[in-house]
């Protein structure tokens, strides 16, 4: 990897754990001494060489890694403009980037002596990742996960089943992923001896928002150097989907000191931006305070947290991680929304000219892509991360398109 | 001297322990919290808890959770629940109330505004769950310039050598968490206090009240034994939700019977 310059983009946090007035530690006195430890021994294995080697080797021999970065030509003539590439997470075993930071995870909780897992999951694309990472190391793990998301994602929920995971569906608050959250934390209070909280996305109480963008950042750091291959040069865009924002913080990260690479994340945009079902936290929230850190929130005037709401369960959430807020505000990344109709109509067009099925997530991502790549020049280059497959949204995309399976 | 410290010192006079009971403002509606309040008052409460309603109470159990929901349902916000205090205060100038809560509504609210309007009304000192001291600096400036107590929590998991650090700049009481988990689960026994209560007051010269798990008389008469305070909140709840608030009222008296009881014992 490369070095990081003292004035760049790459070294936040500070020792409080803020990017910019962003992050932070904002949980129960219970929690907060096993945050501090959790932070030393992250701080301590980043730095041990051996859990690196482990970490690679699992990497490259269970999730497959590196990923492949493929050139899509038929959807970039289909557009007519930019040369588009994927970064193709949705390869990795599990079918998403989440077993990147979970593999990570899992090493730092065996580690710790941790003998317990727990996560929370919306997609179920983290939890069935958590749920096999447990089953590889023996460790027993619970799952919560938002009543509404049990339904709509049945595959998933069966799929950690059968990995040997409990799954708690949740059923307080509005049901879905940041409901989860909520119970994972409380049972993290109360089993905080023996228990590891694995969450899934780059947000949190610090150190989480950083350490799952350093689990993360093999993405970027491998399409850089793949690109570099390919082309000899880095790419004029770099586009994810952001939920919590864990896949496109790891795609942004070693790219943030690049002034020629235009970074830009896509908020599942629901219904419209100018309907009240979205799950926009940045272009239609304002900062508060949330599951440890402090970031952009959906929230009405009394501060109360207003239920997100998008066609894909991943980006279902309120908020965002910490950084893309800081990255938001300081103007670094531009963050677009893309709406429900949208992604399925992406979803559609990858999988006719690729012949590759998308995550929903991954097709926000796409759907923007379609809107721009047309008014590029044809030598100037789209990097995207395909985040995630779709064989777990068939169902939903049927119901959508009104056929039965 | 505050209003939280002038209860203390009354009560170490007279040899007891404080009884806090809890109220989740606007459950199941604003009259009901009002009544509760005075009631309590005149029932044996020593200080009043009063919740203030938050969409992701993460460190909250069903039961608190639940009175949160039905406290939003009624429309309960900050300012509608300071309203609550002012009006209550309004007849009574002796029995302290702390706010409990979580930090987004404040920050929503404003801290300076909301710690201003917050002494306006009567309240006597701030418990924000997820405030840890190492962001307090947030809050601490607005709330000692208002006269505000900020009340800080400390957990089983709180080592010794932490314990100075989290006691910085908090002031009013102590709040001991005594299990590790969520409100209204588990009950810590007098072997887990006898081991606990000790440990804190070597580190500190502030009453200490215990709460989480604390449910009936008997409880709350093990708590006073080794601290100055019991805080009651879930199962009063329950009792509100499953009769009514003429049976909270008999349930405080009970408890201050038990808390009264204790030492004598
Ligand atoms: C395929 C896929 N992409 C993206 C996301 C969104 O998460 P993040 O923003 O952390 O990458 C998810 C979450 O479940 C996912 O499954």
């Amino acid at each position: 990897m490369d070095s990081v310059l003292p004035n760049s983009l790459r070294n936040a946090p500070d020792a409080r754990g803020r990017f910019g007035e962003f992050g932070g530690r904002y949980v129960a006195e219970t929690l907060m001494p096993l945050i501090l430890e959790l932070e030393a021994a992250y701080e301590a294995a980043k730095a041990d060489p051996a859990f690196q080697t482990e970490l690679e080797y699992y990497l490259k021999h269970y999730v497959g890694r590196p990923s492949p970065l493929w050139r899509a030509e038929r959807l970039s003539k289909e557009l007519g403009g930019a040369k588009i590439y994927f970064k193709r997470e949705e390869l990795n075993h599990t079918g998403a980037h989440k077993i990147n930071n979970c593999l990570g995870q899992i090493l730092l909780a065996k580690r710790m002596g941790k003998t317990r897992i727990i996560a929370e999951t919306g997609a179920g694309q983290h939890g069935v990742a958590t749920a096999t990472v447990c089953a590889l190391f023996g460790l027993p793990c619970t799952i919560y996960m938002g009543a509404v998301d049990v339904e709509r994602q049945k595959p998933n929920v069966f799929r950690m089943k059968l990995l040997g995971a409990e799954v708690v569906p949740v059923s307080s608050g509005s049901a879905t992923l940041k409901d989860a959250m909520n119970d994972a934390l409380r049972d993290w209070v109360a089993n905080v001896r023996d228990t590891f909280y694995i969450i899934g996305t780059s947000a949190g109480p610090h150190p989480y928002p950083a350490m799952v963008r350093d689990f993360q950042c093999v993405i970027g750091n491998e399409a850089r150097e793949q690109l570099m291959e390919a082309e000899g040069r880095l790419p004029d865009i770099a586009i994810a989907c952001v939920g919590g924002g864990s896949n496109a913080i790891g795609l942004f990260h070693p790219f943030l000191d690049e002034e020629t690479v235009k970074l830009i994340g896509v908020e599942a945009a629901g219904k419209g931006l100018e309907t009240h079902e979205h799950a926009a936290s940045l272009n239609k929230g304002r900062p508060g305070v949330l599951h440890g850190n402090r970031t952009y929130l959906l929230q009405d005037e009394d501060g109360q947290i207003i239920e997100a709401h998008s066609i894909s369960a991943g980006l279902d959430y309120p908020g965002i991680g910490p950084e893309h807020s800081w990255l938001h505000d300081i103007k670094r990344v531009e963050y677009v929304g893309v709406t429900d109709a949208e992604a399925l109509a992406a979803f559609r067009l990858c999988t006719r000219t690729e012949g590759i099925i998308p995550a929903l997530e991954s097709s926000h991502a796409i759907a923007h892509v379609a809107k721009i790549a047309g008014h590029m020049d044809k030598d100037q280059i789209i990097l995207l991360n395909l985040s995630g497959r779709g064989d777990k949204d068939i169902f939903a995309v049927a119901q959508h398109l009104g056929v039965e399976l | 001297m505050s209003r939280i410290a002038g209860v203390f010192a009354g009560l170490k006079a007279e040899g007891r322990a404080a009884l806090i009971p809890f109220v989740e403002a606007f459950d199941p509606d604003r009259a009901t919290s009002l009544t509760l309040l005075k009631g309590m008052a005149e029932n044996g409460a020593d200080i009043i808890e009063v919740g203030m309603p938050f969409t992701d109470p993460m460190a909250d159990g069903p039961t608190i959770q639940a009175a949160g929901r039905r406290g939003l349902l009624a429309g309960a916000t900050l300012k509608g629940t300071l309203a609550l205090v002012a009006e209550f205060r309004a007849d009574n100038a002796h029995t302290p109330i702390v706010l409990m809560g979580y930090l987004n509504p404040i920050c929503s609210y404003g801290v300076a505004a909301f710690c201003q309007d917050a002494a306006k009304a009567g309240v006597d000192g701030l418990i924000i769950v997820d405030l840890p001291t190492e962001e307090a600096d947030l809050v601490l400036p607005d709330a000692g310039k208002n006269g505000l107590d900020v009340i800080r929590l400390i957990a089983p998991t709180t080592t010794d050598e932490r314990l100075p650090k989290v006691l910085e700049g908090s002031s009013g009481f102590v709040y001991y968490v005594s299990i590790t988990g969520i409100t209204g689960t588990r009950t810590a026994s007098a072997e887990d206090l006898a081991r606990d209560i000790p440990r804190i007051r070597a580190a500190t010269t502030l009453p200490i009240a215990v709460g989480f798990g604390v449910r009936t008389p008997e409880q709350a008469a093990t708590v006073a034994k080794f601290a100055d305070g019991a805080i009651v909140a879930s199962a009063l709840i329950e009792t509100l939700r499953r009769e009514n608030a003429e049976a909270v009222l008999r349930d405080v008296k009970a408890l201050s019977a038990g808390v009264k009881g204790a030492r004598a014992a």
